[in-house]
């Protein structure tokens, strides 16, 4: 299959769909690649390192011709769409709800769409959740772009100019986004709190090293597919207090709250803004959905009495060169799934779960919205612990030293009733084995793990000393015991030589 | 040389053996261990040919000298992922000694008691010959089994509780026989109780399956001292007794340990047939999928890494590993990688199987460490590799009560930042239970034989 990658016409947007890296991969599945001339330089990937990577870099007006599947990061414009000949794949970012008119045109003209954003979320598609990627970089950039709007350090110091106190950064929604934020504020030494409706970002958020601010109230906010959902009135209140008593004291927040299909809620109120301190800073992920925070604006700062709100919606393109990456390794990894042959054939499977969700447009048939994904890509609820046996109730240590007593009193009597009987010589080798015995005991204790072979090869080298016995035996005048003395003695040489040396031999190997 | 002078020789060896054994507490005095233990042993040795009734000097230079020989080449060929089975051909000559020597005992017509030190010294060649033949044939099972020439599979054989049982039985009834019987009678129920004492053997071991083989191999080497301590019993001589105690604990105490390691009890690994008993887990629903990693990425991810942790198991050794496995550990440790090996104590098939694996590739033993050292670091560590290992690193004995492996001690890789599993297939480890860890979010697998693994990431490095 040819497939091609046109230029971003976006106002702005600097990813590309392509990088010379997953061309190879690519390549590999049977494919092959051509890249409109220029479309990778605001990623900073030449058109040389293209031709390189065995891409054939074409002219504009050559690209959209002659394809059998486009790749693009943002959907196409509607002139855009009109390039597009009938039988090809589209495969890009589309957002279907808000593109409806365009996917009845693409449907009519008998384009395929597989919409990059609609991928469902299974563990067995994260390798090509684009939004996820993207989420990412947006969480990092947010803090980035905080930073530079910000007028202090994010770490605190003690210097020889003064003491200067650590940023205070608070992130709503753990999602990838706010888990990135995290990270990102966190490496670089402000201290982190975040919130999210969700309980299990709880732990999440906590091995980043934040604090996770808990409301005293007991409503799970997971919704389908990994997402949150909306929350009950009472719950959102006692949210917005908690937020209202933080915003004095937090120097940066970042929000990245968002629920599938509504616009943004709205967390931070004019108000809360104010009562920031002058110089603060306000990250808002949510912008372009009409953001968390009442006064930002898409694509602007705003500053409100001292207080910067920014509502960038390009976030990861500024960080082109990566993002680029990322998305490419995505796509890479969705046409993997479409080319299972690796023949160069595309397969669109629509019953394969991730392709199914993925696909907006197939054979001139809107196919969005897909059934909704029935697994969750958070870890299951731990079920109720079946029922363990009632646990034997713990001794204490008084009935503990009774039993020890016990013991040795039985252990006595027993010692006592032998020696009742056996001859006085036989008393005086059991003495030498019960000490051995103690001795063995407390000597193996000490001998370190890792030297446990060679421990086990000497004790078979001394335990050879059984020819000790053979030896006695082989001058005796019965032949038959001179024979079994023979191989006795043969064999015990075998374990005394073969032991020691062998001993020696892994011994020698222990080195630092 | 008088008995006075031979008994002395006899205590200065014993307290050499004692030496050896407490030189091995670590690696710097282990090497002078060896050293005390080869000159107790020679000293031993010398003394009992001294004795005055020891003449035929021909018959046992010569036994002594093909013996020693055998030993030798033994020693200096064996490969070291092939010690459990030498250890485990080791522990059969000293069952198979006892056994010869304890009917030597019987059969010798110096031997002149009467009433009760006759009855105790027939108890004592009984109880050596029993104890001396179950430890030959376990210890030629195990043999068979560690090198493969015998399935690792455990061996069901309907009934084998009672047919235990029911051995034991016998040899106490054939042990009245044999002590009512005259003097030199006792013959017949002696070579037939050996017999049974064989078939024992042979029946216990093959019960059991091949990752108990650490505890398998421990018990024997347990035997094969109490057999010697028997022997020693049977010929009044205190440093057999001596020797065989330090043996037969050592061995029992590393039983110990290989069991708590694998939290199961000493008796029924011993009755065998381990996972063939209540695995009713299959309640647990979607597993997830594993994501694969190929070699260079996994390359880039250890090069970028500050600490490395390595958790070989047997698979290693299977692969023959080891060398490729040090070869990485080096590069790595050039381009600043803290690297360390966490070693958990059932690994491999005897105890410290890993260790001498290791140690023979190079690998510096103060970079190698116990599972109690490290489990505790691991959550600071970026990328754990495991290298053929797989039931000591499932999540389920903590996770999962109902799990057949539950409570048993395992290293808690999951908690580092990224998991890499090299393993042939997903194919589940030697208690048959599910791994968990494959379908963690930061677990990696890579596909393919060990060596070449390794070598693909030494490669792209």
């Amino acid at each position: 299959m040819i497939i091609s990658i046109p230029k971003e016409s976006y106002k702005g947007e600097k990813r590309v769909a392509l990088t010379p890296e997953s061309a190879a991969h690519i390549q590999k599945l049977g494919h092959t690649l051509r890249i409109e001339a220029g479309a990778g330089k605001a990623a900073e990937f030449s058109d040389a390192d293209y031709t390189d990577a065995g891409v054939d870099v074409v002219k504009a007006g050559e690209i959209w011709s002659n394809t059998d599947l486009i790749m693009k990061v943002r959907g196409v414009t509607d002139e855009e769409a009109d390039n597009v000949a009938a039988g090809t794949t589209l495969i890009s970012f589309f957002w279907p709800a808000q593109n409806e008119a365009l996917m009845k045109k693409l449907a009519d003209a008998k384009v395929n769409v597989i919409a990059m954003d609609c991928v469902p979320r299974l563990s067995r598609s994260q390798k090509m959740d684009a939004l996820s990627s993207m989420a990412n970089i947006g969480g990092y950039r947010a803090i980035v772009e905080a930073a530079n709007q910000f007028g202090r350090f994010f770490t605190g110091q003690v210097t020889a100019a003064g003491k200067v106190p650590p940023a205070k950064v608070m992130v709503i929604g753990a999602g990838v986004a706010g888990l990135a934020a995290i990270g990102a504020a966190k490496s670089m030494g402000a201290i982190v709190r975040a919130f999210d409706t969700r309980l299990e970002a709880k732990e999440q958020v906590e091995s980043l090293g934040a604090e996770f601010l808990e409301l005293e109230f007991e409503e799970d906010g997971s919704g389908e597919g990994g997402y949150a959902k909306t929350m009950s009135k009472e719950f959102i209140d006692a949210e917005m207090a908690m937020f209202r008593e933080q915003c004095k004291e937090i120097d940066i927040i970042v929000t990245t709250a968002l629920i599938p299909g509504r616009p943004a809620p709205e967390l931070i109120m004019t108000d809360m803004v104010e009562s920031m301190k002058s110089g603060s800073v306000i990250v808002d992920l949510a912008a372009e959905q009409g953001g968390n925070c009442k006064l930002s604006k898409a694509d602007k700062i705003v500053t409100h009495k001292g207080v910067k709100i920014i509502g960038y919606t390009d976030l990861p393109s500024r960080l082109a060169t990566q993002s680029s990456q990322l998305y490419s390794t995505n796509l890479r990894h969705m046409l993997t799934d479409l080319t299972p042959e690796k023949d160069g054939v595309i397969n669109i499977n629509m019953e394969d779960e991730v392709i199914r969700g993925a696909t907006a447009v197939h054979n001139g048939e809107v196919t969005w919205p897909a059934p909704a994904p029935k697994l969750s890509a958070a870890p299951a609820k731990p079920k109720e612990p079946p029922k363990m046996p009632e646990p034997a109730p713990e001794m204490s240590t008084a009935t503990k030293a009774k039993m020890t007593f016990g013991a040795m009193g039985v252990a006595l009597l027993a010692l006592l009733s032998v020696g009742s009987v056996a001859p006085a010589d036989f008393m005086s080798h059991f003495t030498v084995f019960v000490l051995a015995c103690f001795i063995g005991y407390q000597v193996i204790w000490s001998v370190t793990a890792s030297l446990h072979t060679p421990l086990m090869s000497v004790t078979n080298a001394i335990s050879g000393i059984i020819v000790v016995g053979a030896i006695l035996q082989i001058s005796s005048s019965s032949g038959l015991v001179q024979f079994l003395a023979f191989i006795a003695i043969l064999i015990a040489s075998i374990n005394i030589a073969g032991g020691f040396l062998v001993t020696q031999r892994m011994l020698k190997m222990f080195s630092k | 040389m008088s008995m006075g002078t031979i008994s002395a020789a006899y205590i200065a060896a014993a307290v050499l053996f004692i030496l050896s054994l407490s030189g091995l507490s670590n690696q710097e005095s282990s090497k002078r261990g060896n050293w005390y233990g080869i000159i107790g042993m020679a000293l031993a040795v010398f003394a009992t040919i001294m004795n005055e009734n020891v003449d035929s000097y021909g018959w046992l230079i010569l036994a002594g000298v093909i013996g020693g020989t055998i030993g030798a080449r033994l020693a200096a060929k064996v490969e070291m992922t092939q010690m459990p089975e030498l250890i485990a051909i080791l522990h059969s000559f000293v069952g198979m000694a006892a056994v010869l020597v304890g009917f030597a005992s019987y059969f010798d017509p110096a031997s002149n008691l009467y009433g009760a030190a006759e009855t105790i010294h027939n108890v004592e060649v009984y109880l050596g010959v029993l104890i001396g033949a179950v430890t030959f044939t376990g210890s030629v099972v195990a043999f068979g089994k560690l090198n493969g020439k015998i399935g690792s599979k455990p061996l069901m054989l309907p009934m084998r509780h009672q047919l235990n049982i029911g051995m034991v039985v016998l040899w106490i009834l054939i042990g009245w026989w044999f002590l009512g019987a005259d003097h030199g009678d006792g013959t017949f129920p002696l070579v037939l109780m050996t017999l049974i004492a064989f078939a024992f053997g042979v029946h216990m071991v093959m019960a059991i399956g091949g990752a108990d083989m650490p505890v398998v191999i421990s018990m024997l080497n347990s035997y094969s001292g109490w057999a010697a301590a028997a022997t020693g019993f049977m010929l009044s001589n205190d440093l057999l007794i001596v020797v065989g105690a330090l043996v037969g604990s050592s061995g029992a105490i590393l039983s110990y340990i290989m069991c708590r390691a694998m939290n199961r009890n000493f008796v029924s690994v011993i009755m065998g047939g381990f996972g063939t008993v209540s695995t009713s887990d299959d309640d647990d629903g979607e597993q997830g999928e594993a994501v694969a990693i190929q070699a260079d990425e996994v390359a880039q991810l250890m090069g970028d890494a500050s600490k490395v942790v390595i958790v070989p198991g047997y698979g290693m050794a299977v692969a023959n590993a080891q060398h490729a496995v040090s070869d990485l550990t080096k590069q790595l440790r050039e381009k600043g990688v803290d690297v360390q090996f966490a070693i958990h104590p059932v690994a491999g098939r005897m105890p410290g199987h890993m260790n001498v694996l290791l140690a023979e590739a190079n690998v510096p033993y103060d970079i190698v460490l116990e599972m109690d050292e490290i489990n505790d670091e691991l959550s600071e560590v970026d990328v754990v590799v495991v290298i053929g290992a797989n039931d000591i690193v499932n999540p389920a004995a903590l996770e999962n009560p109902n799990s057949p492996i539950a409570g048993m001690p395992v290293l808690e890789v999951w908690n580092a930042k990224t998991v890499i599993v090299s393993k042939r297939s997903m194919a589940t480890g030697y208690a048959g239970v599910e791994n968990p860890l494959f379908f963690k979010e930061n677990t990696r697998m890579l596909f393919g034989d060990a060596k070449d693994s390794v070598d693909a990431i030494k490669g792209s490095l």
